[in-house]
């Protein structure tokens, strides 16, 4: 049976790992998960583990009553291997989400589905 | 993250030959604002016998058909039943709001071919006032028309996908909220002189600021209305119109672009692909930003009207907050913009193009009262649909610009 590429890329995350495609034609990593290449058009992707290293692109306050969970996070997050997705950074107020902070990927579960999130990457010592 | 695409597609030795071959003969909307006990049928046909009385024809005349619906994916079908036509070229491709911008192209091939004699274009919504209305809609779309990779983010869209263009414009070029407002201002100054217009109450910079947030940083105010409506126009070839009821209004250019569809595929939030369909409309028609009297641009949200007045030509990328503040797209200002009061402040039953087109029909003709700009000559109609997905823009003009 052949599994359609997003059906692949949830079981991954059901179990509990965050897999992007990468194309050995072209080289470029994919994401969303695809049947082909959109950069050669390739066919045969390959699924590999990313670094889960990313940058805020762009961040958005959505706003929600408290009783229904209060506002929270929709953050766009470049990836260290070059693709864009969209996900949630956790772990600080959703208005306190900056363009350009680092972040690191893992995988959380909700409603027993996977789910890529998004913590900040604390800053080291030194410049950056 | 990808690089912006690339077209090779040369509009100018392609398109030209069909510039100014088409017209618009007939405009007319229906029931814009709320239209309780309406449904979306009743408004199109409504709208599209007032286009074709407009034109001076009946509906016996069309025999063309551009149209498409949010919920009903195979709408060219019970529209052709209700108005009893038996069209010869018809065409339901369905890209959001950019929508009836989109199907002129294709139907002024079909005009010069000798496939049909009249094309009308239409559209209906009564999303405010029916009982499965916006709410319902984008519900059942969610399971209609998965986005698997964005909903378990629970992204409000489309909202949230321009407050993410909007968040990364500011971020990139220093654009303002204050700036962002301008555009909701000018929109309400303009709606204030159009008795169409649903909200017209004085609107300023701090109400806009102030208002309720949705997704940062946009507010309510940043948002395009929800209301009902129906639009239709009507095509003929240019020498056929020229005989017709109405002052002839010639297409001189118009072109499609469409990058991807999901926010997070869009290769650069603050690049459009109107970039493209706007230079590619300006190549067939022969004219640049420069050129144009008016700009009838889909204003969706704030970010929208900045986005597109950049990707147009009429200011460099990231000068369009400094281009609409201190009124820059108000009236009396640099550029006519909007002067209907656009989606924010005139109409919006869930796809505005029309009713772009059709505003930008009534300043060409000189018939827009109170609004009406004294230089109506040239005009560029562009329309946007999904979440920055689809971009179609048209160039319009007045007999003495063929």
């Amino acid at each position: 049976m052949h599994l359609s590429a997003q059906t692949h890329y949830q079981a991954e995350l059901d179990a509990g790992r965050f897999c992007i495609q990468h194309c050995p034609q072209c080289q470029h990593h994919v994401f969303t998960p695809r049947e082909l290449c959109p950069h050669c058009g390739a066919g045969g992707l390959r699924w590999v583990r990313p670094s889960g290293l990313g940058t805020v692109y762009s961040t958005s306050t959505i706003a929600r009553k408290a009783d229904a969970g209060g506002s929270y996070n929709v953050a766009l997050i470049d990836l260290h291997e070059g693709v864009r997705m969209m996900s949630r950074v956790e772990g600080l107020a959703p208005e306190d989400v900056r363009i350009g902070q680092r972040v690191q990927a893992h995988v959380a579960q909700k409603d027993g589905r996977g789910l890529v999130l998004f913590t900040p990457v604390q800053a080291q010592g030194g410049a950056a | 993250m990808s690089r912006i695409p690339q077209s090779l597609f040369d509009a100018a030795a392609v398109n030209r030959p069909l510039r100014g071959r088409v017209a618009i003969a007939g405009a007319a909307t229906y029931g814009c604002g709320e239209a309780p006990g309406m449904d979306d049928m009743t408004l199109l046909v409504r709208a599209a016998q007032a286009a074709v009385q407009d034109a001076g024809l009946s509906m016996q005349d069309i025999d063309g058909l551009a149209t498409c619906s949010v919920n009903a994916s195979m709408w060219t079908m019970p529209v052709i039943e209700h108005l009893g036509i038996n069209p010869t070229y018809v065409d339901g491709t369905m890209i959001g709001g950019s929508s009836f911008i989109a199907h002129l192209l294709p139907a002024m091939r079909a005009l010069e071919a000798g496939q049909c004699k009249a094309v009308l274009v239409c559209y209906g919504s009564a999303q405010r006032s029916a009982t499965f209305g916006r709410k319902e809609s984008v519900a059942a779309r969610r399971f209609l028309d998965p986005q698997p990779y964005e909903f378990p983010y629970e992204p409000v869209l489309p909202v949230t996908a321009y407050a993410l263009a909007a968040a990364r414009h500011m971020h990139e070029f220093g654009t303002t909220r204050a700036q962002l407002a301008e555009v909701a201002v000018a929109a309400r100054a303009w709606a204030q002189m159009n008795p169409e217009a649903f909200m017209r109450d004085p609107l300023t910079i701090e109400d806009v600021l102030g208002a309720r947030p949705i997704a940062s940083p946009l507010t309510v105010r940043d948002c395009c209305l929800v209301t009902d409506g129906g639009g239709a126009i009507v095509l003929t070839r240019a020498d056929r119109a020229r005989d017709l009821a109405r002052p002839p209004v010639y297409v001189l250019g118009n072109a499609t672009a469409i990058w991807n569809r999901q926010i997070s595929c869009m290769p650069d939030l603050t690049t459009t692909s109107a970039a493209q369909s706007g230079a590619q409309a300006f190549a067939m028609a022969g004219l640049k930003a420069a050129d144009m009297d008016m700009a009838q641009v889909y204003d969706a949200f704030t970010i929208n009207t900045i986005l597109f007045l950049e990707d147009l030509g009429f200011c460099a990328k990231g000068e369009g907050g400094a281009f609409v503040a201190k009124g820059g797209i108000a009236p009396g200002g640099r550029l006519a913009v909007n002067t209907n009061g656009g989606g924010l402040s005139c109409v919006h039953p869930g796809m505005y193009g029309i009713f772009a087109l059709i505003e930008a029909v009534r300043q060409l003709r000189g018939e827009a009262g109170a609004r009406q700009l004294k230089q109506h000559r040239t005009a560029v109609v562009h329309g946007n649909g999904g979440t920055l997905s689809s971009q179609s823009t048209a160039i319009l003009g007045t007999a003495e610009t063929l």
